[in-house]
């Protein structure tokens, strides 16, 4: 007995050895880090010397003082009502498109995987280059079907952001593999019963593939809306300076906040924008975890 | 119709054939219509994704002056493979190639040793809390990025490490939330058996986790590193927050940099953006296998 237990103190002592570098880390880099950034949210910190208590002052500027914070926090909420259901589509659409047997699917595989690694700075520019208003082929080809002013997309606050959601679109094309994984999950003979009963491929899809894949596409909203909340790095480089122009159309919630933390080194103001970040982000998983209890079907669970 | 000429006596039930017959063609028949809409479908998709890469692999074998051409040029000619050494030698290209690559090995390294050792923890280890700190290690993965940000600047800069790699390649020494979940699943399959077998024969948990649990891992522990590698080698507000010394930066800083320092040439930009991305497009068509399958298990978080 003393012996057994002995074992078992070894076996913990080894478990939080081997754990170790998480722990340590998550009190470093994320615990320790959050409760001072909560702190520094209601003080004045400017990385200088400064850090008076100020209580709930820079959140008060946020909420009623601050223009800036309610227009990155509407183009944000832009890009993700926008963004996050087409990623969510074209995914699920090529995952049901390769699904089938087709000739050719080993390379389609492979070109659709492609925009998932295609990815940095270098397919940003490339991206500028694209929606270039004068010689990317995007306006190039407007032009030639008849389209007298194409838009300028990028110098342009009304085209700025549908030229990021489209962006978003051919980067959420690799995103297929997951759908694809869930449909190759879904019992052939749901779709046998709903042929026997008439179903058209229109139908079977709606009733049978949407319900058995609902799973893995709310998992998908959560994490992309999550994500795309986050959105801002490709604006820092594709907008003009930086700075979220034309007309602060792509000044998204996350290069709002850079700017206050890193150019104008407001850090308690910059710490309060990321803990009302934080505050949505789990208002908005909340929720969608409440509203999935009416679309979300897993199988194997008994219904009322 | 041939259902209604076959007699039928009551109870003897029709051969299923026969019912099922004339259903079965037009299934057919409406299977071909839809396969043949899903290929037309996949090939509009195909062309679309594939459009923009062959836009930026024909813009950089252009000569200057076919980049403006209207209508656009699709086959340059002459291909100008010159564009290339051109566009390397504008900036310290190769500088900040090898900065790139030693922090991006660095990192991997990292990753894959302290993932792995806290994967196993949690995977083949009893302990108390064991649970709940795991579900802390998953909930970790919802927190913003952006609320650790500040802080982490500040504390970095307390221990005087803004202007060098150590703030973007510590970090990955303490077993991100993320590839710690990846590899603790994968580790779960592996059965018991072999490291009780070990045990019995006295040998150590760090001999059971090296010599048994890593080996049987390659592929998991491959998916960690590819991913890992892209990320890093990918990684931009990082280097550009903490890397203020021009012969430090990597490669997607530079790149920017030669972006907005002078009016280039989309030539030249293109011709280098292709380069930056080669090494990454190399390990993708190298390690195919690891990178479909390694991202099913992801789930996309990269969204």
């Amino acid at each position: 007995m003393a012996r057994m237990s002995r074992m078992r103190r070894q076996e913990a002592l080894n478990g939080y050895l081997f754990i170790a570098p998480w722990l340590i880390g998550f009190l470093a880099f994320v615990a320790g880090p959050m409760l001072w950034s909560l702190y520094a949210s209601f003080t004045n910190y400017d990385v200088t010397s400064r850090m008076d208590w100020v209580g709930l002052d820079n959140y008060r500027r946020l909420l009623f003082d601050d223009q800036l914070f309610w227009i990155s926090l509407y183009n944000t909420g832009f890009y993700v009502l926008f963004a996050v259901p087409l990623s969510v589509i074209t995914g699920v659409l090529i995952a049901v498109l390769l699904n089938q047997q087709i000739p050719g699917q080993r390379i389609f595989r492979t070109i659709f995987f492609l925009p998932k690694v295609l990815t940095g700075v270098a397919v940003l520019l490339l991206w500028l280059w694209v929606f270039n208003p004068d010689f990317g082929p995007i306006n190039v080809f407007l032009r030639a079907i008849g389209v007298q002013n194409p838009p300028l997309w990028f110098s342009d606050p009304t085209w700025a952001k549908p030229a990021l959601v489209i962006m978003s679109m051919w980067g959420a094309a690799g995103g297929y593999i997951i759908y694809l994984a869930g449909l190759q999950g879904i019992p052939r003979h749901l779709y046998e019963a709903a042929q026997l009963d008439g179903a058209t491929p229109v139908q079977q899809f709606w009733n049978v593939t949407v319900p058995m894949m609902s799973p893995t596409i709310f998992f998908k909203l959560v994490t992309g809306i999550a994500a795309a909340f986050q959105f801002w790095e490709a604006s820092l480089i594709i907008s003009d300076g930086g700075k979220g122009g034309p007309s602060f159309s792509t000044l998204f919630y996350g290069l709002y906040m850079w700017q206050k933390a890193f150019t104008e080194y407001q850090m308690g103001y910059a710490s309060a924008m990321a803990w009302v970040l934080l505050l949505i982000t789990l208002l908005l998983t909340g929720i969608q975890f409440f509203v999935s209890r009416r679309w979300v079907y897993y199988e194997g669970e008994a219904r009322s | 119709m041939t259902v209604q000429q076959t007699p039928s006596t009551p109870g003897s039930s029709l051969p299923r054939v026969d019912v099922g017959r004339p259903r079965f063609d037009r299934n057919v028949r409406t299977n071909l219509f839809w396969k043949f809409v899903a290929f037309a479908l996949l090939c509009a998709i195909g062309a679309a994704v594939l459009f923009p890469a062959l836009w930026m692999l024909s813009t950089a074998l252009k000569p200057d002056t076919q980049v403006y051409a209207n209508p656009p040029i699709w086959i340059p000619n002459p291909l100008r493979f010159e564009n290339f050494t051109e566009a390397w030698s504008l900036a310290p290209f190769t500088r900040y190639f090898f900065n790139t690559a030693l922090y991006a090995v660095a990192v991997v390294f990292g990753t894959v040793v302290s993932c792995s050792l806290a994967a196993y923890g949690f995977a083949k280890l009893r302990f108390p809390g064991r649970d709940l700190l795991f579900t802390i290690l998953l909930s970790t993965m919802m927190i913003p990025g952006m609320v650790t940000l500040i802080p982490q600047y500040i504390l970095f800069s307390k221990l005087h490490w803004v202007g060098t790699y150590l703030p973007l390649v510590v970090p990955s020494y303490f077993a991100g939330a993320f590839f710690t979940f990846l590899l603790r699943q994968f580790f779960m399959g592996i059965p018991n058996e072999y490291s009780e077998a070990a045990r019995v024969d006295g040998a150590s948990d760090f001999w059971i986790w090296s010599r048994i649990i890593v080996p049987l891992s390659k592929p998991a522990l491959a998916t960690v590193a590819i991913f890992t590698f892209e990320g890093a080698w990918d990684s931009y507000v990082g280097p550009l927050l903490y890397l203020n010394d021009e012969r430090l930066y990597t490669l997607q800083v530079g790149l920017q940099f030669f972006r907005t320092a002078s009016a280039v040439q989309w030539q030249y930009l293109m011709a280098a953006a292709l380069l930056v991305m080669l090494p990454v497009i190399i390990i993708f068509f190298t390690f195919q296998k690891y990178f479909v399958e390694g991202s099913s298990i992801q789930g996309g978080v990269k969204g």
